[in-house]
């Protein structure tokens, strides 16, 4: 498939445009979905744009089906991905657990909007940090990046396709109803600066001696496609390195999962990203994601006028969380705000944290407005 | 000397099956073997996916691509793995409760899209992996062990609701009737669209004991009695086709276009028109 060939240097796009086209660059040749607000627009240009270089597109009768669609694609070669928002994402979680633990290079995007339930579909919120870790059941590694705006929404869908190529995992992105609709000059980037990723292929003769889950040093599985001369089995029931169900092997069972982990452990700093904003004397420390640190920056500045040292954490891989780098800053601020459109779900993970206790202060906003810079301002004022 | 077909097809190794004595997927699963064989598909570029249930254990034994799935899901797993390379032959192993209660809308809509996939259900009537309640294909008044006052919900037709989605290679056959078992498998194999083959099959352990139908041998003995040939069922009314299980060829049409094929073409237009967004 062609890259970036259409794509001028500069353009104006959306964030769920960005999306579309971000994963285009990556190589993403299959897409299956199904409609929800404020998600759509992605399936909508993936639909036209998709089979115009010979990818297919496909509307699936729910989320359940896309996310199975999306995995049976991948294991037949191709760079595959979803777009959906909390309702469908939860619907998700169900083919998701299967992606992790049957290790399936695949994209979810899920664009955040105010919940639970149908909450209100139009409105932005932060409510799925917690679902995007924790939404499936049992335990498994989960990378979730969260961008601020819409020229790293396009790098971070990207990013996204290297990491779950790479690392053989699902990939989630974290957009939200403000973003995905707001329109912004960004910068397309060359396709040599994407750096393109392509899951590792098997390189033993095309006979049974072939194991999909026989992990090299790096734990990390070489992955063939169906039809192209490996006959191999992938289960969801845990399986040890031949594909095959392993229910009666404690060891292998242990095996398996503590593999899945130490795969993403061993590449944690290579999979970690996070933006620190005027922290160098900070003594409080912002911490926030996606659009709010936007905001929390122009907080920053007003409260910095005033003689406050504010500063700004912002994880961009939210999952693995950038703990050590946010413990560097927790270790010489005195106070820390979390700001979040959400009732504390980031003020969670914060508190968690070492040498966090005692200095957490939260902004939340959870009715489906944007948070304001002031919001943010007022609280630096009052603990500072 | 020739090797035998299900030393070619299927993986010795894995056997001996976890199904229990008497149960009819052994038969239903040598069916879909000899019928492999019989169409002559290429071995490195089929796959057979499943879902979750006794069935869906079925493609642990073949010696062909296999994704075990999630419950209720193989039909939307496999069609995304046709979507992504049509060239895959495709077949799906599911249960009655697996294809037609939680993943009965994949089941619809797939038929509807008329995608080229070959979908065997093991119908026994029953959830035989979980100990024995009742599905969608339970008959009224069977019992199990959820429906231990006597089923009250009315059964699934498997074959009426394929065509009704719009399935375009339909049939039904018996564990008693294997010789058209393979051929209808076969037929649905080489048919380019979605096939659906409700093979009805027998579950003594659960099924079969709760209600007295004897042991494996006994319940398959019975099919003659309890089925009629759909060219038959034609002749008689209503009341004397009550309890019958009609079996045969349901649906055989060319008559829509397969779903792969249609979007074939889309990309081939697509790309025709394609210009610089620019």
């Amino acid at each position: 498939m062609e890259k970036t060939a259409y794509a001028p240097e500069y353009r104006v796009l959306t964030g769920n445009e960005a999306v579309t086209l971000g994963a285009l660059a990556a190589g993403m040749n299959f897409f299956a979905g199904y409609p929800i607000t404020p998600a759509t627009e992605i399936a909508e240009l993936a639909s036209e744009l998709l089979p115009k270089y010979g990818g297919k597109y496909m509307q699936m009768e729910d989320e359940l089906a896309s996310m199975a669609a999306v995995i049976g694609a991948s294991f037949a070669g191709s760079k595959a991905m979803t777009a959906t928002s909390g309702p469908g994402c939860s619907l998700m979680q169900e083919n998701l657990s299967y992606g992790m633990l049957a290790e399936v290079p695949c994209v979810l995007i899920d664009v955040m909007r105010q919940g639970p339930c149908q909450g209100v579909a139009t409105m932005p919120a932060q409510g799925d940090i917690m679902q995007s870790r924790w939404g499936t059941h049992g335990d498994h590694p989960i990378i979730v990046t969260a961008p601020s705006s819409v020229e790293e929404l396009y790098r971070e869908t990207a990013r996204a396709f290297n990491m779950a190529e790479k690392y053989r995992t699902p990939v989630m992105v974290l957009s939200d109803a403000a973003m995905a609709h707001m329109s912004e000059k960004i910068r397309i980037p060359a396709a040599e600066e994407l750096c393109i990723t392509n899951r590792k292929k098997p390189d033993v003769p095309k006979d049974r001696n072939y194991k999909p889950y026989e992990a090299d040093e790096t734990d990390i599985p070489p992955m063939a496609s169906f039809g192209d001369g490996y006959r191999w089995f992938v289960s969801g029931i845990i399986h040890d390195e031949t594909g095959f169900p392993a229910t009666a092997d404690y060891e292998k069972i242990a095996e398996k999962l503590t593999r899945i982990e130490r795969k993403i452990d061993w590449n944690i700093k290579e999979i970690e990203s996070y933006e620190e904003y005027r922290t160098d004397d900070a003594e409080i420390i912002i911490v926030a994601i996606g659009i709010v640190s936007r905001v929390a920056k122009g907080a920053i500045d007003k409260a910095r006028k005033e003689g406050v040292k504010a500063g700004l954490f912002r994880p961009i891989t939210l999952w693995p969380f950038p703990d050590e780098a946010l413990q560097k800053q927790a270790a010489k601020a005195k106070k820390i705000i979390t700001a979040e459109m959400n009732d504390g779900q980031l003020s969670r993970i914060v508190k968690e944290l070492d040498g966090t206790d005692g200095k957490i202060e939260k902004v939340t906003r959870n009715d489906g407005a944007l948070m304001t810079a002031d919001m943010i301002y007022d609280r630096i004022m009052e603990v500072k | 000397m020739e090797q035998h077909v299900f030393d070619r097809l299927m993986r010795d190794d894995k056997l001996p099956h976890m199904w229990c004595r008497g149960c009819g997927n052994g038969i239903v699963l040598q069916s879909i073997i000899r019928a492999i064989d019989r169409t002559g598909i290429d071995q490195d570029k089929a796959v057979i996916v499943s879902g979750v249930g006794c069935s869906s254990r079925a493609n642990n034994y073949t010696d062909f691509c296999g994704l075990h799935t999630t419950h209720g899901r193989p039909i939307a797993f496999a069609t995304g793995v046709k979507m992504a390379n049509p060239e895959l032959q495709v077949i799906v192993v599911t249960g009655d409760g697996d294809s037609t209660s939680i993943g009965g809308n994949h089941f619809i809509q797939a038929a509807r899209r008329n995608i080229d996939l070959t979908v065997v259900v093991f119908n026994n009537s029953n959830y035989g992996m979980t100990g024995g309640q009742y599905s969608p294909t339970t008959p009224v008044g069977a019992f199990t062990r959820t429906s231990v006052y006597g089923n009250i919900e009315p059964a699934f037709d498997v074959c009426r609701l394929a065509e009704g989605s719009g399935a375009t290679y339909v049939a039904r056959s018996t564990t008693y009737h294997v010789q058209s078992l393979i051929k209808y498998i076969a037929s649905g194999i080489t048919h380019k669209g979605f096939s659906v083959i409700d093979a009805m099959c027998d579950c003594p352990t659960l099924f079969g004991r709760i209600n007295g139908l004897g042991d494996g041998a006994k319940m398959i003995a019975a099919w003659p009695e309890k089925t009629v040939s759909i060219e038959k069922a034609g002749t008689l009314s209503a009341d004397e086709l009550e309890e019958k299980v009609i079996i045969g060829e349901f649906v055989n049409s060319s008559r829509r276009s397969e779903y792969t094929e249609k979007y074939a073409r889309i990309i081939e237009e697509a790309q025709r028109e394609r210009a610089d967004l620019k």
